[in-house]
């Protein structure tokens, strides 16, 4: 059926009488469902069909955020309490069945802490998340759009359509303080002023779901729990800014959310939430998917547009920009995903609230996909502000294995390193920037001292080589000279001239490059040699790895003290290079050698050294 | 002649989209899940279809990472080199399978049973180091585990 404003509204308040008893969510997204969560999902199923349990409802539902623990299966009992658990394998699944479900008695063993507060639930204790752009995931079944009416769902797209003026929405979205999500941290509300004062016949609203950092899964984590939430912000860009037609872009490399869009977008038509005429009213929006094809570049905004038009993704110079001349030459509002998934809130609750969260210039949450050498790595909504101290020790559980804390590369190849000394500066655009970092989309890959600075940055840079579109020259042949010096310092080759020689073309590169991609590649080894000089001289001078990262640095050898001749290493050598009778001393050939630590790893008397 | 033809099926998806603007690398997304990459002769009926230049899609196809030119293996190993994987040993893997498979990244093994490639990051980095396998994700992969995640694929 098609709703109109007096239907949905009555709609939503006969979906909030009909509360169930107790609810049982397992987290189902990529990474859930990666994890064995179908198991743990069909046997709660069947258990609960087998005890004919009455007053349970089973969803599977978006991310929880606790990716260490996954697959995370939350009760909530109809007292309003709830349980998290974690690593919930079948067999663990039947004993939630048994004992929680119908015994009534929770367990006690692999529970977890409540990670965020539920904004919806003014009673609920604050505790150190909130979730503003995930407000939904983990709580509905993304597939299924009377959820998503019930938590207010379409709420804001009613309210703008029928009580305010499009210049209203841009006051509101403005007065917010909302930033573009993607990284460069554009004021949204002056965006989609800029779209809306351009004069044309055919304007588009576009979502940015390229997300191509390495190590950052926000979006995709939005697009599986809440496709909705993206889908009517769309809307409301549409009518704000007088566009009827809206394009998704994303990754290929998603395919669920790419389901779970298309499940979204059909079941919107149905409803008379998205197409013609939308809550009976004048305006009409639709929007398409359109699929990525495995380039990085796509993601910078005009790169996006030309891959839309169904070219080679590369990028043009701007001005104009795209809220000028985007899409086939049409004046077009571009917003990443995080920022769509917030817009509905801050027309729901009002600028005041939304602005009331954040720094000074930083308004808001972020989320942040935390990864890497961390103990609990996950996925986290934080106010803009929060400490890095906060993130790493307080929220994510500190750094796994017991060892130091190195350095924490926010924004991926384009980003820098923030170091321990930076520990405690507030996570916000321009504080990053101040260090040489940037906010980016989100990722945070936590190193500790196990990881070499040198081999990181040559990562980062081989992805900018490979990814570099190849129309400009400076991003093109300055970002493979970086790389092959940077290869020859890890190999041990390097000249101290290399870093001036890095810092010069890094600095041409910033300066001369075409887009984003180019003018940001260098970052990675600015910042590295900036905060970890010593590091990149200690593998020029000393031909030296402290990490042990740097295999051509390397060498294994057996200390004949220690070697007792349990020929463990020796037969876990891939190339045969180790030779030694049982019980008696082993000797590596060091020219056979390829360096791959597996003896190292295979031996239980520390006699294999690194050094 | 060749094996590769249109289907019905795909003819009819580029008539839907024909008249639809940028309708280029949706089309070529379809030719590639039906065939496994883009046959050359495949390519020049689309451009028929389509009314665009065969240099063109040449043009899309080798610009984009997910499009093939070459036929890849029955089951199709990729190796996440996201950062996350990356720091946690995502290399390790690939060259644990390249010895175990007998060849490098981006070939097929002469039986035609696999192809590895490694890929950008697939946002399972909580699960790190991740690989997958005709689209099944493999989370916290030890080179231990390479074995018994092959057989399960081989010869099926």
């Amino acid at each position: 059926m098609k709703f109109t404003r007096d239907t949905l509204k009555s709609h939503r308040s006969g979906l909030h009488a009909a509360q169930a008893g107790t609810t049982v969510l397992v987290g189902m997204g990529t990474c859930g469902i990666a994890a064995g969560a179908k198991a743990a999902f069909q046997t709660l199923e069947k258990a609960i069909a087998d005890k004919k349990l009455k007053n349970v409802v089973l969803k599977k539902t978006g991310c929880l955020g606790l990716c260490f623990s996954e697959p995370t299966v939350e009760v909530k009992n109809a007292n309003g309490s709830s349980t998290v658990y974690g690593n919930v394998d079948a067999a663990l699944a039947e004993r939630i069945a048994v004992e929680h479900l119908a015994g009534g008695k929770p367990l006690t063993e692999n529970v977890y802490e409540q990670p965020a507060a539920d904004i919806f639930n003014q009673s609920a204790s604050p505790l150190k998340q909130t979730r503003i752009v995930l407000r939904n995931c983990a709580v509905i079944n993304p597939e299924i759009i009377d959820e998503y009416i019930a938590r207010d769902g379409y709420a804001a797209l009613e309210k703008a359509l029928f009580d305010m003026t499009p210049d209203d929405v841009v006051k509101e979205i403005t007065d917010s303080g909302l930033r573009g999500r993607g990284g460069a941290g554009f004021p949204t509300g002056r965006k989609w002023q800029f779209t809306k004062n351009t004069p044309a016949d055919q304007k588009y609203i576009v979502c940015n779901a390229d997300e191509g950092d390495p190590g950052a899964y926000m979006d995709r984590s939005v697009l599986e729990g809440d496709p909705h939430s993206v889908l009517e912000a769309m809307a409301i860009a549409g009518y704000t800014v007088g566009a009827s037609k809206g394009f998704i872009y994303i990754r290929a490399e998603y395919p669920l959310a790419i389901e779970r869009l298309n499940t979204a977008i059909a079941q919107a038509k149905q409803c008379g939430l998205l197409g013609e005429k939308i809550l009976g009213t004048e305006f009409s929006f639709d929007i398409e998917l359109r699929l990525g094809a495995g380039a990085f570049v796509c993601g910078e905004e005009t790169a996006l547009l030309t891959s839309i038009e169904g070219n080679r993704g590369m990028p043009v110079p701007r001005p104009p920009f795209p809220a000028v001349k985007g899409l086939w030459g049409k004046p077009t509002v571009i917003n990443n995903v995080e920022t769509y998934a917030a817009i509905p809130i801050v027309l729901l609750k009002g600028s005041k609230w939304f602005s009331r969260i954040g720094t000074e210039t930083s308004k808001g949450t972020k989320v942040f996909a935390v990864t890497g050498k961390i103990k609990n790595s996950g996925l986290i909504e934080v106010p803009m502000g929060t400490t890095l101290r906060e993130i790493i020790y307080n929220i994510c559980g500190g750094i796994a294995s017991g060892r130091q804390f190195k350095a924490a590369q926010t924004g991926g190849p384009s980003g820098g390193c923030i170091t321990p000394e930076f520990l405690d500066t507030p996570i916000d655009y321009e504080s990053l920037q101040a260090i040489g970092s940037m906010m980016g989309s989100g990722g945070m890959i936590i190193m500790d001292e196990d990881d070499c600075m040198i081999d990181v940055t040559k990562f980062y840079l081989e992805f900018t080589v490979d990814e570099s579109c190849g129309k400009c020259a400076p991003c093109r042949i300055g970002g493979r000279t970086c790389y092959n010096i940077l290869d020859r310092i890890s190999k041990g080759k390097g000249q101290l001239d290399d870093l001036q020689k890095l810092k010069d073309i890094g600095h041409a590169m910033r300066k001369a490059s075409l887009c984003g991609l180019g003018q940001t590649a260098p970052n990675p080894f600015m910042s590295t040699m900036k905060y970890f000089e010593e590091e990149y001289r200690a593998h020029i001078v000393d031909k030296k790895c402290a990490a042990g990262k740097c295999k051509e640095m390397l060498t294994y050898s057996i200390d004949a003290e220690k070697c007792v001749g349990c020929t463990a290493c020796a037969r876990r050598c891939p190339v045969s290079c180790i030779a030694g009778e049982v019980k008696k001393l082993h000797v590596i050939d060091q020219s056979k050698c390829i360096k791959c630590g597996q003896c190292f790893t295979a031996c239980k008397f520390d006699a294999v050294k690194k050094g | 002649m060749s094996e590769n033809k249109l289907t019905a099926e795909l003819i009819s998806f580029i008539n839907e989209w024909k008249n639809k603007q940028g309708n280029l690398i949706m089309v070529l997304h379809k030719v590639q899940e039906h065939f496994g990459y883009i046959p050359r002769e495949i390519a020049f009926e689309v451009a028929d279809l389509l009314d665009v230049p065969v240099a063109k899609i040449y043009g899309v196809v080798t610009f984009y990472h997910l499009f093939k030119l070459t036929k890849p293996g029955r089951n199709q190993i990729s190796v996440c080199m996201g950062t996350a994987c990356y720091l946690k040993g995502g290399e390790d893997i690939i060259l644990d399978l390249e010895r175990q498979l007998g060849v490098g990244l981006n070939a097929v093994t002469p039986d035609g049973e696999f192809s590895m490639e490694a890929v950008r990051c697939i946002g399972c980095c909580g699960l790190a180091p991740v690989m997958t396998v005709n689209g099944e994700v493999f989370g916290s992969v030890k080179t231990a585990q390479l074995k018994t995640i092959l057989a399960k694929f081989r010869g099926k």
